[in-house]
């Protein structure tokens, strides 16, 4: 399934400046038995967000309706544990395109770039800069540009260099995916496998 | 050239190096569960494509599974449709199926060595990131999301990154009651959860060479704990011995030139890895874990770290702590506990009843103790009454589930209640991970073995027969 165009996004920005948020806080296990892919932003967050009788937990930040936009920054190590992809998902269903880290986890990055939500990795000052920003004014706007590879801050105008390979960074600036790829060197790939015993 | 092992399994599966992108991997063997499927074969069937391997393509159900009265339909509505999602989706592209009640079902990481699909030198993927588990044997293994297994299911390949390479020796001789889960939480809580992302890890020195297969299996399974995509070990006499007749693996003239290959994979005397760590055996004690992710463990006789001894933020520490309902600069040793869960794709191998049942012996379990026995399959199921292993269970007042992946994850209702405590040979002690509110603390059969019978967290050398060592 190709997905969204990624180009320039200019966005608030929500914070969470915890580290190490793993895939089980991201989407609870509970909530994976489902056989489409539908719905799963209403349980992003689900057990940091609300109470066990569903009502919001006021302090938590996606509940805080100061804060919103397309883009979610978290702490370090950002999507660990498991390979969900629904955690990327979650995200994606919520309605942001893009999270900045000082530092992802692999397969939650991979599956991120596999959906067309962006994964941007800043310097641990960097991302400093950000929620020192996004604390002066929770409306402070980030401008991901995707072409240049380049994050700004855009109240003070910092900026920071980001890294994507240039394969992902055609698929994400196409909306290609990857199955589409492979699809077109299918010849190649049963030659391969003709090679290959099972 | 010289290369590592992991250079040489992965160099000879590149259909195709992308420049400044990805390398098209080829797949040899892929399993496949009930979680992370429907929406990738819901993918095929929009594109109107079928399998493209189904003879590489083996399905189970295991997370989602109940581990009492699997004869009867699953009650939960939405467990008994994923499940009934798989059985048709393999039906359907001619997937060899093990559903519930299956002689060959089970957890998806015991199971595959189990019946040889798991072969060293071999690419192994599954929808599940504790597929490292089958690094064991040599093989490159890893966990991938649902998009890449829609890629596996309809070309037999993904596209990844070649991931750096790390060595891990760890040299000496194991101190009494120190298990390959000890050896692998140790390692973790050196490395922390994020240590070893971008690497694939190679563990090798004289105490994985001295290891057991299972054993083996227990710590390339908690290899993504540290972040690294997998973990593998140089297949040797004890994984050829291991593989040998098993349903999957090569047979006669085959079996001969798949040795040939498999005797070629070690790294070389001169490769060279991108980082490589070393540790003493004698420095691993029986651990535990008080916070909530594997890489906060320690040594069970110790004490919680203060904040500022720790790395990284001093807020998420603090909020971890008050999770656990911990304070720093306690002692974990006495802490009462609720639950224990033996099982898992971690520690639900034979080897782990074992050594649960070789402290338990003779023993009951405290009272207030609810204890969740799961085996990983139906295979180590037979292996535990064969053995005599379920009379000691029952004697001790334990009972033995059906196989999956059960309290783990807490997806079906064996789920921790919220504050309560439980010590689990599983892998992961995230908020929430065995049912809402609930606290985990990580910790070997042994371990949990002992907490099962004094009702709270006990050393289990205490417990331990002299003859026992």
């Amino acid at each position: 399934m190709a997905y969204d165009k990624f180009n320039i996004l200019k966005s608030s920005a929500v914070p969470m400046p915890i580290e190490n948020v793993d895939t089980d806080q991201i989407i609870p296990a509970r909530f994976l038995k489902a056989t489409e892919r539908k719905g799963f932003g209403d349980n992003l967050f689900r057990d940091w967000r609300y109470n066990s009788d569903d009502t919001p937990k006021e302090h938590f930040v996606l509940n805080n309706p100061i804060y919103s936009g397309q883009i979610l920054v978290g702490g370090k190590n950002f999507g660990s544990g498991s390979s969900r992809e629904h955690a990327a998902w979650a995200v994606y269903d919520y309605g942001f395109r893009c999270v900045v880290s000082s530092f992802f986890a692999d397969i939650f990055r991979n599956n991120c770039l596999n959906i067309g939500v962006l994964p941007v990795q800043v310097s641990p000052e960097f991302l400093d800069k950000i929620f020192t920003a996004i604390e002066a004014d929770p409306k402070a706007e980030l401008e991901v540009n995707l072409p240049e590879q380049k994050i700004t801050i855009l109240a003070t105008g910092e900026s920071e260099g980001f890294d994507i390979n240039g394969y992902k960074k055609q698929n994400m600036l196409n909306g290609f995916d990857d199955i589409d790829y492979l699809l077109n060197i299918k010849n190649d790939i049963e030659q391969f496998a003709g090679n290959t015993p099972l | 050239m010289s290369k590592t092992l992991f250079d040489k399994v992965w160099d000879s599966h590149v259909v195709q190096h992308i420049e400044n992108g990805p390398d098209v991997l080829f797949i040899d063997r892929h399993l496949v569960h009930e979680v992370t499927s429907p929406v990738a074969f819901l993918g095929l069937k929009n594109r109107g494509i079928k399998v493209l391997y189904p003879e590489r393509t083996f399905a189970t159900a295991d997370h989602n599974t109940p581990t009492r009265n699997q004869h009867l339909p699953v009650k939960d509505k939405l467990s008994a449709n994923q499940l009934k999602a798989l059985e048709e989706n393999s039906k359907a592209h001619n997937i060899p199926y093990w559903g519930l009640g299956h002689k060959k079902n089970g957890i998806v990481h015991v199971i595959g060595p189990e019946n040889g699909i798991t072969v060293p030198g071999a690419t192994i993927v599954c929808g599940d990131s504790h597929t490292s588990t089958h690094g064991a044997f040599g093989a490159i293994a890893f966990g991938i999301g649902t998009s890449e297994v829609e890629m596996v299911l309809s070309t037999q390949c993904i596209m990844q990154p070649k991931p750096k390479r790390m060595r891990i020796n760890v040299d000496g001789a194991l101190s009494k009651a120190v298990t390959p889960k000890d050896v692998a939480l140790y390692i973790i809580s050196q490395l922390t959860t994020s240590g070893a992302t971008g690497y694939f890890v190679e563990y090798a020195g004289e105490v994985f060479r001295n290891m057991s297969m299972e054993g083996r299996m227990t710590v390339c399974n908690l290899s993504i704990e540290m972040g690294a995509r997998g973990g593998m070990i140089a297949p040797d006499e004890k994984t050829f011995d291991y593989i040998k007749g098993r349903e999957y693996t090569p047979k006669g003239q085959d079996w001969d030139t798949a040795m040939e290959y498999w005797k070629t994979l070690y790294s070389d005397e001169d490769a060279v890895f991108d980082k490589e760590l070393s540790f003493n055996a004698s420095d691993i004690e029986p651990m535990i874990t008080y916070g909530t992710n594997p890489g906060m463990g320690m040594g069970i006789q110790k004490y919680i770290p203060l904040a500022e001894a720790v790395e990284g933020g001093v807020a998420t520490y603090k909020k971890s702590l008050e999770y656990m309902d911990f304070n720093e600069g306690e002692a974990m040793i006495g802490k009462p506990i609720d639950f224990v869960f033996l099982g898992s794709c971690t520690n639900g191998r034979i080897e782990d009843f074992r050594a649960f049942a070789s402290i338990i012996k003779g023993k009951k379990k405290a009272d207030h103790v609810t204890a969740w026995l799961v085996p990983g399959s139906h295979q180590v199921e037979a292996a535990i009454r064969e053995e005599g292993i379920l009379d000691i269970l029952q004697e001790a007042g334990f009972e033995l589930r059906e196989p999956g992946c059960s309290a783990c994850l807490a997806m079906n209702d064996d789920k921790i209640p919220a504050g309560k405590y439980a010590v689990s040979t599983s892998n992961r002690n995230f908020e929430g991970r065995q049912g809402p509110g609930a606290r985990t603390l990580l910790a070997s059969p042994l371990v949990a073995a002992a907490a099962a019978v004094t009702g709270k967290v006990t050393d289990p050398r205490e417990l331990m027969e002299e003859a026992f060592a």
